[in-house]
């Protein structure tokens, strides 16, 4: 006691006291945000496993230490939401070029994914992978989600997020069946075409309404029978000159060749 | 009567017969009854007698028409159950009915008395499908029947009137099923609705007066629902049904046209009287397309409102797409390209726009009702027609129709591009690209091949009749020649295939008189006769008695097989050889 009471005024002194305080507002804020958490808890070994991976896997195109090639965009910035996104919806590491990467099986684990995610996360700070907190679609209003969705997406995705067509071969998926997790991810990150929305654009609970709604027309039942695709009137026009035709056609020929 | 009674043996031998009585069932008696009355006071029992004697004649394309007018009766019914509860009001309101994902959210009264019929009133949701697949089919059955009608010249005199009335009643039925689409003002009608609003302001000078006149305001305003629910329960049917009343009756009047057959003739029809087999099987055909249409109805959803939300301005969702009757229109406009908007003046004109949502449908329509007209002019043929042609045997009309069509065709398709580019997984701008080409290449090529190939199928009908079927049956002679041998037509199969004329081109008179006198009409004459060579300067005469006397004398047994001349040129063969 008597020897740090000594040394109190020594020189480094000051500079150990702002490391000690830097280290606890930054562990502090490490706990009490905890949409940062994944990047802040990411251990050295989960660091350098990631970045194990990533040379393997991602650097023949993205560059060494992501700084980004011919062949690929570089990453720093990008997040772990980004990568978590693009590796966990079996976007990346892309196989085959073309005007819009497809999705493929994912071929990662989870930890390794989230190894990845650390080690881009590391290169700069950049969106983190959302909480659960913000991507259970069941604690959200469904009913907002769809006001938001109709707004902001559904010109891109069709009203009830059946996808639909964009310019030279370019389109936006359908959005069935999409875990709540890369929902959030998707507009956080802005996947290619697909424009970012932030935080001040569509707040996280906000986000989850929007997850809500998707989730629930995965949910429902079409209550007026078979929705052929929901892709709207197309179908509709098809389905009556092939079937509705057809079928009228065909009695009118049994009563024509009944005679009385 | 069983009681044997005395008399000659003739007398007796009619002992057991039954002597025919009268419907005597006391239900037909009082029908009889009722119907006496009402012919005492009425007189009706002539015209309804003349009417139940009509003859009608069996085939199945002749009820496409039916298709169309049951459809149109169905819609008539279910839409007026929908008038019990659909509210025409742009009143807004907050939603609190039984569909969730929607609860709490602003909507107009439309929209949600909409979604009340379907969520919230005991049968509404299949009344709704029955009403809008019953609308498709109308048009679609409709459709089709004005081009069977097309096709098999059934508008040539005296029935131009008709085919008139039915191009009005075909443009009033797109308008009709636009107006009820528009009506649940959910997100898709309310898009239909902009659209509609900019196709107003497109047309050049007055657009932006025409817009306000209409939604008696800026856009949407609160009058377009009210209006447009006047139009469609009101207005639109009611002429619709005038018409179609007017129609049916020139059908009556001027009785049903018939395909060529044995024992039919200009002069009558040949069928079965509309009392009591047609009308049975007319009554009949009634319950199967309501049938039809209901089972649809119930097992495939159609214009699932709850899932579109309701009409804001601000959202517009992908796959916003018309009902198909108006998709032609739509396609035009996705086909029409930027740079034909512009400005002189300080006016804008927009071009790219008016083309296809202000000219194309009078302009369609105009070029439809006046064909009739045209073709006459043409062929210059002024009598009645009351027997059909086969296709075929009018290669330049079918190759017209089958241009006409694939450009409607084209149309159409093209406002279902962005569907075909995620379903095909092609680029939107190829897929317009396309189409583009295609409009201007499609129709020419479409007309030229359907032209052979009805030119070829006269020339195999001339085949048939002189050298008969091919049998496939070898024959050799004692001197070692080979035979197949042909089968003759029957007499009927053969009238169907001699029985239609061809038209000559008009040849040209001079040009001026024997005073050297320019004739007036020098002018249209000399188109009249281009256009007829067009018609008729190509064309494959049918078979004369002579030739076909000639064909027979050639030898009954069979056509060699080595015969020098192919089979295509029967006509040939069967005058020069000996
Ligand atoms: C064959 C080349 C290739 C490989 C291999 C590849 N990528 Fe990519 N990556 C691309 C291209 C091209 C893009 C840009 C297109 C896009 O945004 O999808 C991209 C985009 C990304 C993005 C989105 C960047 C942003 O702006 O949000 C991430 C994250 C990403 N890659 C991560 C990875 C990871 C992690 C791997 C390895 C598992 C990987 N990539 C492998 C080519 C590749
Ligand atoms: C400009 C058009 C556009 C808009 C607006 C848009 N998106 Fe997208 N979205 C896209 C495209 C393009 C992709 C595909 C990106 C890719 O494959 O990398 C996409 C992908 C997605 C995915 C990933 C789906 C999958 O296959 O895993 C989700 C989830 C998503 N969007 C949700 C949304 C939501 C929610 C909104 C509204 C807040 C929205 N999008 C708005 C164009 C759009
Ligand atoms: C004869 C041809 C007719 C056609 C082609 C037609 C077509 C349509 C269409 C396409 C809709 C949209 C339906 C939807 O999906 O919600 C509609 C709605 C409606 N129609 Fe008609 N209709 C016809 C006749 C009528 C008649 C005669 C009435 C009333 C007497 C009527 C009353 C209504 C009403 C009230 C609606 C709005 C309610 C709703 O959308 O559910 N319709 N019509």
């Amino acid at each position: 006691m008597n020897a740090l009471a000594a040394r109190r005024r020594h020189p480094a002194a000051i500079a150990l006291l702002l490391l000690v305080g830097l280290l606890v507002t930054g562990a502090a804020y490490a706990a009490l945000a905890p949409k940062q958490a994944s990047a802040a808890t990411a251990t050295a070994d989960q660091v350098e496993h990631g970045k194990k991976l990533f040379l393997a896997n991602c650097a023949s195109c993205h560059g060494i230490g992501a700084v980004g090639t011919d062949e690929g965009p570089a990453l720093p910035g990008v997040g772990a939401a980004s990568v978590d996104f693009q590796m966990g919806t079996g976007r990346m590491p892309m196989t085959a070029p073309g005007v819009q990467v497809g999705t493929k099986k994912v071929k990662f684990s989870q930890d390794e994914i989230a190894a990845v995610a650390a080690y881009i996360a590391s290169l700069a700070p950049g969106p983190a992978i959302p909480d659960g907190e913000f991507t259970d679609g069941s604690k959200g209003d469904p009913a907002k989600g769809g006001e938001l969705f109709r707004v902001n997406c559904a010109m891109c995705h069709n009203a009830v997020g059946s996808g639909g067509a964009l310019t030279r071969g370019k389109y936006a998926p359908s959005l069935r069946h999409v875990d709540g997790k890369y929902i959030y991810e998707a507009m956080v990150t802005g996947p290619q075409s697909m424009p970012v929305f932030n935080d001040t654009n569509i707040t996280p609970d906000s986000k989850r309404d929007i997850v809500a709604y998707l989730h629930a027309i995965d949910k429902s039942e079409n209550p007026g029978g078979l929705t052929l695709g929901s892709l709207g009137p197309v179908p509709e026009g098809l389905f009556a000159w092939v079937f509705g035709l057809g079928i009228m056609v065909g009695f009118a020929v049994w009563l024509g060749s009944k005679s009385a | 009567m069983s009681t044997p009674h005395p008399g000659s043996p003739a007398a007796r031998l009619r002992d057991h017969d039954v002597t025919p009585q009268p419907a005597v069932s006391p239900a037909a008696r009082s029908v009889g009854g009722v119907a006496g009355w009402l012919d005492d006071r009425t007189g009706a029992a002539k015209g309804v007698g003349y009417l139940m004697k009509k003859v009608f004649p069996d085939h199945w394309s002749f009820m496409l028409g039916e298709v169309a007018m049951y459809s149109m009766i169905v819609c008539l019914l279910t839409g007026t159950f929908l008038t019990f509860w659909f509210v025409p009001s742009a009143g807004q309101v907050v939603y609190d009915g039984s569909y969730i994902p929607l609860k709490g959210v602003t909507m107009s009264e439309a929209y949600r008395s909409t979604l009340d019929i379907s969520f919230d009133i005991r049968g509404g949701l299949i009344i709704r499908q029955i009403h809008h697949w019953a609308a498709l089919m109308f048009i679609v059955a409709l459709s089709t029947h004005m081009l069977r009608v097309f096709f098999t010249g059934a508008f040539r005199k005296p029935r131009e009137i008709n085919w008139v009335i039915g191009c009005i009643l075909s443009m009033l039925a797109i308008v009709e099923g636009f107006a009820g689409y528009s009506l649940p003002d959910d997100l898709l009608s309310g898009t239909g609705l902009r659209a509609a609003e900019g196709f107003m302001q497109s047309a050049p000078v007055i657009g932006s007066y025409l817009s306000y006149l209409v939604f008696d305001g800026p856009f949407p305003g609160e009058a377009i629902i009210p209006r447009l629910y006047a139009v469609h329960v009101l207005l639109l049917p009611a002429i619709l049904v005038g018409l179609f009343t007017v129609h049916i009756v020139m059908v009556a009047v001027q009785k049903h046209t018939q395909f060529p057959g044995p024992g039919r003739t200009n002069d009558n029809v040949v069928g079965y009287p509309v009392m009591p087999v047609y009308a049975a099987k007319a009554g009949g055909f009634f319950f199967i397309v309501f049938g039809v249409i209901a089972m649809i109805s119930a097992v495939v959803g159609i214009n699932p409102i709850w899932a579109y939300g309701p009409y804001d301005p601000s959202p517009v969702t992908a796959g916003s797409q018309p009902d198909w009757y108006m998709g032609f229109a739509d396609g035009a406009l996705r086909l029409l390209p930027g740079w034909l908007e512009f400005e002189t003046f300080g006016f804008t004109w927009s071009l790219n726009v008016a083309i296809g949502a202000l000219l194309l449908i009078p302009v369609m329509y105009t070029l439809m009702a006046l064909y009739p007209f045209l073709e006459r002019w043409v062929t210059g043929d002024q009598r009645e027609h009351h027997l059909l042609d086969r296709p075929r045997n009018a290669p330049t009309r079918t190759g017209l129709g089958v241009a006409a069509l694939v450009f409607y065709g084209i149309l159409m398709f093209a406002a279902g591009n962005d569907i075909m580019a995620i379903k095909l997984g092609l680029s939107i701008n190829d897929i317009t690209h396309l189409f583009r080409t295609l409009i201007f290449v499609g129709p020419p090529i479409a007309f030229w091949v359907t032209k052979r190939i009805c030119l070829s199928l006269q020339r195999r009908d001339r085949d048939m009749v002189l050298h008969g079927r091919e049998t496939g049956h070898i024959i050799r002679t004692a001197d070692g020649q080979f035979f197949e041998r042909h089968e003759p037509l029957d007499p009927f199969t053969r009238w169907e295939l001699v029985q239609h004329e061809q038209f000559q081109p008009l040849q040209l008179g001079p040009a001026t008189d024997d005073h050297g006198v320019a004739s007036p009409n020098a002018r249209t004459d000399r188109l009249r006769a281009r256009l007829s060579s067009f018609y008729f300067s190509d064309r494959v005469e049918p078979v004369t008695p002579a030739e076909l006397e000639a064909a027979h004398h050639d030898g009954h047994r069979a056509e060699a097989i080595e015969a020098p001349e192919g089979e295509a040129h029967g006509e040939l063969e069967a005058s020069e050889r000996h």
